[in-house]
């Protein structure tokens, strides 16, 4: 158990709990998080997309630019694995 | 006062947890422990940012998933957290994945894992 | 090959085409309930991942040759993004899946057919096919000779 790492985690921690006061109580129903996106997409989801899932609705069609992003994120790890660890056969 | 602090006893709890990551990711001195606490800090912040979207119960109300369905008086929770989440437990495990592969790298040369050995034998 | 060798060959043998099936579920139910492109292709990695843990690296490169491999990491990200350009070729902006003319009656059931039948089965792949050479490339006595 190392001294000063563990004093540098200690001031983080009690900055994070010190901060967290400000946040809503949890599983607040009049918390900010809920009303402004969110209630638009709750409301014309099922109107637009005929998919009952507003998760998957969210993800691949009105958010579906960032999806398309993330699956270049995970093809380029495969590649960079494939860069980091293949030799040539000579 | 005790009342205000119980009430948000979650997000308490992923704080701990991400403290016991960060002190895996600077206090270790073996490679793989670093990249495990990496991902532990990453799995916290995880939670913290779902659990911002509970909603509890709301008396005469039914709180239910956010999957749609006939009925009267529903509440959805929020999907908006569990959106932005997919994208980042993808790339955490990229992210997981590249180090791995490094690491193995770095044993092919060094011969060690141990980052204080290597320290040594680079000067 | 011992005794407990031949348990385990026969049990994994029998999970394998229902974990895939499993895995081809989640991603085609994710409309309806939870699941989608990256949890069902990480569930069909998971059962090709199994059977080459019972059966040995060369009897899995037999099953899913590194030229197969090679060919399904990108067909994916050809997939969405190919939805994505053919919505540019019928005058939508990029990724409006409404304005293809497909043959179902209403935009929003177009839109429903495109998310669920085209882009997901592309995140599928693609996280399958990335997961199974991530696996490959770290197994010892793989394709990183030493």
């Amino acid at each position: 158990m190392r001294i000063l790492p563990f004093i540098i985690v200690i001031i983080t921690g009690s900055l994070l709990i010190w901060a967290g006061q400000d946040m809503p109580d949890f599983g607040d129903p009049d918390a900010p998080a809920h009303h402004h996106v969110a209630d638009w997409y709750i409301e014309n989801s099922h109107k637009d997309v005929a998919v009952e899932n507003m998760v998957t609705s969210i993800l691949a069609d009105y958010r579906g630019y960032d999806t398309f992003g993330e699956t270049t994120v995970i093809f380029t790890a495969g590649i960079a694995v494939i860069l980091i660890l293949r030799r040539r056969e000579d | 006062m005790i009342d205000e602090i119980l009430a948000r006893y979650n997000y308490w709890i992923y704080v701990v947890l991400m403290m016991i990551g960060f002190y895996a990711v600077i206090a270790k001195s073996n490679l793989v422990k670093k990249v495990i606490g990496l991902n532990i800090f990453s799995t916290a912040i995880f939670l913290f940012y779902i659990s911002i979207g509970d909603i509890r119960d709301i008396p005469g109300k039914t709180v239910t998933e956010p999957i749609y369905m006939q009925g009267q008086n529903l509440v959805y929770v929020n999907p908006i957290p569990h959106v932005l989440i997919l994208t980042g437990i993808v790339v955490s495990v990229s992210i997981t994945a590249v180090a791995l592969a490094l690491i193995i790298k770095i044993h092919k040369e060094f011969g060690t894992i141990e980052e204080e050995k290597i320290l040594e034998m680079q000067s | 090959m011992r005794e407990e060798d031949i348990i385990i060959r026969t049990v994994i043998r029998l999970m394998v085409p229902f974990i895939q099936v499993f895995g081809l579920y989640v991603v085609f139910h994710g409309g309806v309930g939870p699941g989608g492109g990256f949890q069902g292709g990480v569930i069909m990695a998971a059962s090709i991942i199994l059977y080459v843990m019972a059966f040995g690296i060369t009897a899995g490169k037999q099953r899913l040759s590194e030229k197969v491999n090679m060919i399904l990491r990108s067909t994916g990200v050809y997939l969405y993004g190919g939805a994505g350009v053919l919505a540019l070729i019928f005058g939508g902006k990029f990724l409006d899946y409404g304005v293809i003319p497909l043959p179902l009656h209403g935009a929003s059931h177009i839109r429903a057919f495109m998310i669920d039948g085209v882009v997901e089965v592309g995140v599928a792949i693609t996280v399958m096919a990335v997961m199974v050479t991530i696996f490959f490339e770290f197994y010892p006595g793989g394709t990183s000779d030493d």
